[in-house]
Order: C-alpha cells, then structure tokens, then sequence
C-alpha cells in the first residue's frame, strides 16, 4: 500500500466515523438554538437507538438472561423501530427532565441532562449488560475501491444516509411551517410566543428530532465498530466537540466540523500512533473551550434575559 | 361591550409591583392610547393584555370573555395582536418568513393562498418590505424593522393591536408615516392600542387616551381634552410650550 493509499484509506474511515459525529453535533445544535439547552444525553440516543435495533435485529437476552428476545427482524426495520424508541426516550426526557425544569437556570437544565444521561447509561447496562454489540450491515456484498482505499458498503450507507439527513433538515427547516417556526423561537422565544408559537412544544421537537438524528448515527455505525453500553459519553463529547468546531449555532458548522474531527482523529491514529486518537479531539476541545468558554453560556442566559424582559 | 376591558389589574414581577389595579377600556373601531413617564407601566400593562406578564388580580375581558390566564401564544388566535416594543424582527428570518410566522396562528384555519394573500397586502401598505423581502430582518434599518413588526403584526388579522412605541428611534419622516398607516388601519377596522412617549403625535391620532404614572392610571379622557389637560402640558408636551414661547 503506497502512501498515498493509506491516507486515502484514513479519510475515507475518518469521513465514517466523522459522519456520526456530525450527526450527534446535528442533534445539539438543533436542541441548543431552540431551547438554549447543551443537551449532554445526546450521545445516549445512539446507545439506546442502537441497542433497541439490535435487540430486535438478532437475538438478545435482556436483564442477565431474565428475557430472550428472538425477533430477528429485518435489519432496516430494526433500524427505524431503533429510530422511533430513541425519539421516545427523547420525548420523556424533555417531557420529565427538561419541562418541569422551566423555570430553572438554563445551566440546571444542562446539569438535568447530564443526570439523565447517567441514569440512560445505568438503564443500558441493567437491560443490555457490558458486552459489545454487533449487527450485521445493512447490504451485504464486497467493499469498494476508490483511490486505493477500501470503502465497506457500510460505510458507503454511513455517508448516504448523513447526506439525505442533512439535506432533509435543510429542507425541514427552509421550507416548512414547523421548521421555521422552531427558528423563529431559536432566534427570539418572546416573539415567537407573540406570533402563537408554543415556544414549549419547539423544545420537545428539539429534543425529539435531535434524539432520532444520535439514534440514526448510533445505528448505523454498530455494524462498523461494536457498541457498548458505556459509549455515549465519548460520543456525546465528540459531537459536544464538532458543535464547537462549527460555530455553535450553525448546523452547517457542525457538519463541517465532525466530518474534520473524524478525518483528523484517523490521520492521527493512523499517522500518529491510535493512543492518539481521543487525545486528538480533547486537545481541540481545551483550546476551543480556553478561547471561548465564555460564547457557550452566554446564549442561555441572553435568553433567560429576552424571555422576561420582553 | 368594549372590545377589550381591563378591570382593576395589577401585575408584580416578583414583589416589584409594576400595575396597581388598572382599568381601561378600548372599545371597537377606536384608537387609544396610553401615555407615560419610563418605567410608568405601559409596556406592562401591554404584556398583561397579551398573556407575556399576566395579572395577579383583576380581569382581562375580550368581547367580554376572560383572557387573563390564557397564555400568549393561545391569546393571538383570539384576536389580539401585540406589536412589542423595541420590534423583537426574527433577525435571522427572511422579511417573508417573518410576515408568514406573523400568520402562524390562523394557518390551519385559512391555508396558504389566503396568507400569501396578505403579504402582499403588507408589502401594498410598506412597499420597501417588498424589495427586500429575501433581506434577513436583521440587516433591516431600524425604519424598516419597525414597518416589519407592524406587518408581521397585521398578519395575524388582529381585531385589536397592540403597538409598544411604534415610533422608537425612527426619523421624524417616518413617524409620520407610521401614524399615517395606523389612521388608515383605524379606516379598515382594525382596533388599536397604542403605546406612544411620543405624546402630542399619539393625541393627535387617537380617539382617547390614558395617562399613567408609577403603575396607576392619573387620568383619562378624550385625547382633545387630555392635550388640553394642564397635568399633561407640564409632564409630557413641555416642549411645545418652550415651542410656544420660543416663537
Ligand atoms: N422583567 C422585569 N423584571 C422586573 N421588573 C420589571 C421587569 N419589567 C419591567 N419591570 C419594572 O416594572 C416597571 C414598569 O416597566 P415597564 O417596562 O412597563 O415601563 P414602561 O412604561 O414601558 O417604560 P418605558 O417607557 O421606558 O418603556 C419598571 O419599574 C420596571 O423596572
Ligand atoms: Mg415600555
């Protein structure tokens, strides 16, 4: 494998990998600009997601052997019931943890999540135990060659399916009334009120779409890496990153910036040496925090401020 | 029956009491407005009727029936459309997606076609929203925002709307012009309140008016009379007696 192949080979795996990040990022902005909320159980929704489409994809044996499950349904059926349990969970949460919170400080609402994300994890472990998970991919068949580079077929749906989604959002939030109504509050919550926008049911719709889109990523990378119980803490902090890298508040920057958090956490492995790879991605969480710490508060509580003082 | 009636209101942020038993009435077709020192209440007494700060005691009455716990955003499908102050544009929208959000609430009801309908009336009664209607609100001049708020106002078709200082920080040119556009609203059938520091331009547009001062009502009347009052002479359209003697 010349040179040249082998860093075609770490982009196209750092693209893979990137594409959930950059889905998991998706997921907080949108959750972020409607409701000012940094939502950390965001990389929960891949584990629940992911473990939901498992169990009902091949056979699981729930709570230490309590429950056999033996559905064995259709990969992609498996991943759209992983999908909709996520948006579930997504929905009680916000519904339970986040609602009867309003009137607390945006920073207690972030420290909820936090709290959820660890009661999720303990959830995950109880039913699902500590062994990795696997499921197979979603077309079988040989991988392709680009450049040298070997390209699964898994990866090439990992790429699609964040494509159609990003451009799908795009659409959603461009085009329909919903999608700019959820602007409307993100941009001013006291005006959107003014206007007839339950500025409340935008921020269960945060939480719903943004629990499917981590759903999403954690599915359909369970048939390239193996998912644990215990991996939406990496994810959530690598999607927390990427939302960084990009601004924030731009769903394009988030993209943007996990796609480049997974290319450069691949060259870094694969250049470097792969003790490097999360190191990677905190060294560029340290410098953004140090340079902007300040900027990722300072919307909630501008918000908190237009809310009353309108 | 007035359109809208506030029956002895008073709202507190916290212990801070900000209304003190309040009562007005606008009845339909009329323009009133409400005149008042800063921190006098206005923008209150606006935010109680429209369910953003509501009353702890007391009534609001639309068409008789009680507003005074719902909510704001149930309140402007009932009829009530409240123009805030300082604007408050979506800045990161388009003009047009601010004027459609304005429509939010009778959306279902009346469908597409009937509020592209109205945004083109909008863009009749300010046409330089018309020019700019891909513009983001928030690259607007002050001038056009306000004319924006009060469009995106207008296309919830209110019965009553109410305007927070529709002529803040705009050149006296375009002041006029509001006060042109609400007289010709009036004309439509539209109701207003108005909340104005701008007072002799206010009485001079209005049917009636309110004066308040530290979260009471001092006085009302015909907005004739209240320039008349000596009160207010003193208070609020000092300048024009300085005018007076000056020339
Ligand atoms: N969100 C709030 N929290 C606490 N106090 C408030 C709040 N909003 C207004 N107040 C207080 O209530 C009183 C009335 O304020 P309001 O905004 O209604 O005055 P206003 O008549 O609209 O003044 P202006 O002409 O300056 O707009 C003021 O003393 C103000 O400090
Ligand atoms: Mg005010």
């Amino acid at each position: 494998m010349t040179f040249t192949e082998q860093l075609a080979q770490f982009i196209v795996s750092g693209i893979t990998q990137g594409s959930i990040y950059a889905l998991i990022a998706l997921g907080f902005v949108t959750i972020y600009n409607v409701t000012g909320i940094i939502n950390f159980s965001q990389g929960e929704f891949a584990v629940i997601g992911a473990f939901i489409a498992i169990t009902v994809a091949q056979k699981v044996n729930l709570f230490r052997g309590q429950f056999d499950v033996e559905l064995e349904w259709p990969v992609p059926v498996a991943a759209l019931i992983g999908v909709g349990g996520a948006v579930l969970v997504g929905v009680l949460l916000y519904r339970l943890g986040i609602q009867p919170a309003r009137h607390a400080s945006t920073l207690s609402q972030i420290v909820a999540t936090i709290g959820a994300s660890i009661a999720l994890r303990g959830l995950v472990l109880l039913a699902w135990g500590t062994d990795p998970y696997r499921i197979p991919p979603f077309t079988q068949g040989k991988p392709f060659k680009i450049l040298g580079a070997v390209i699964t077929r898994q990866s090439v749906w990992v790429m699609g399916l964040t494509v159609v989604v990003v451009v799908a959002l795009f659409l959603f939030f461009q085009y329909t009334l919903i999608g700019k109504a959820l602007r409307a509050s993100a941009a001013n919550p006291g005006a959107a009120r003014l206007m007839g926008i339950n500025t409340r049911r935008m921020g269960l719709i945060a939480f719903a779409l943004s629990a499917g889109l981590g759903a999403l990523g954690g599915i359909v990378i369970t048939p390239v890496t193996f998912m644990t119980y215990d991996r939406g803490l990496m994810l959530a902090l690598k999607g927390f990153v990427a939302m960084i890298m990009g601004g924030l508040t731009s769903p394009f920057g988030a993209v943007v910036g996990g796609l480049a958090l997974g290319i450069v956490e691949s060259l870094a492995a694969g250049l470097i040496s792969s003790g490097y790879k999360d190191a990677f991605a905190f060294a560029v969480l340290f410098v953004v925090l140090l340079v902007r710490l300040g900027g990722v508060f300072k919307r909630g509580s501008g918000e908190a401020l237009e809310r009353a003082g309108l | 029956m007035p359109l809208l009636e506030v029956r002895e209101v008073s709202t507190f942020y916290g212990r801070i009491c900000a209304l003190d038993h309040v009562s007005l009435d606008v009845n339909e077709g009329e323009i009133v407005c409400l005149i008042g020192a800063n921190g006098a209440g206005k923008t209150t007494l606006l935010n109680t009727i429209s369910g953003v700060a509501p009353a702890r005691h007391g009534e609001v009455l639309l068409n008789g029936a009680a507003i005074t716990r719902t909510p704001a955003e149930k309140i402007v499908g009932q009829g009530i459309s409240h123009v805030p102050e300082r604007r408050q544009v979506f800045g990161s929208l388009t003009v047009m997606e601010n004027l459609t959000l304005g429509a939010y609430s009778r959306f279902r009801r009346d469908g597409r076609a009937s509020i592209n309908n109205d945004i083109e009336n909008v863009y009749l009664l300010f046409p330089v929203l018309k020019t700019r209607h891909k513009q983001l609100a928030g690259t607007l001049s002050g001038g056009e925002q306000q004319m924006l708020a009060v469009g995106r106002g207008l296309m919830a078709r209110p019965k009553l709307m109410l305007l927070d200082e529709p002529s803040l920080g705009l050149a006296p040119l375009i002041v006029q012009e509001i006060f042109r556009i609400l007289a010709d609203l009036r004309r439509q059938g539209t109701t207003i309140l108005l909340v104005e520091q701008n007072a002799r331009a206010a009485l001079r547009c209005a049917d009636r008016g309110y004066v308040l001062e530290n979260g009471r009502v001092v006085l009302s009347g015909a907005a004739a009379e209240l320039s008349e009052s000596e009160l207010l002479q003193r208070a609020y359209l000092g300048k024009r007696n300085h005018r007076n003697r000056s020339g």
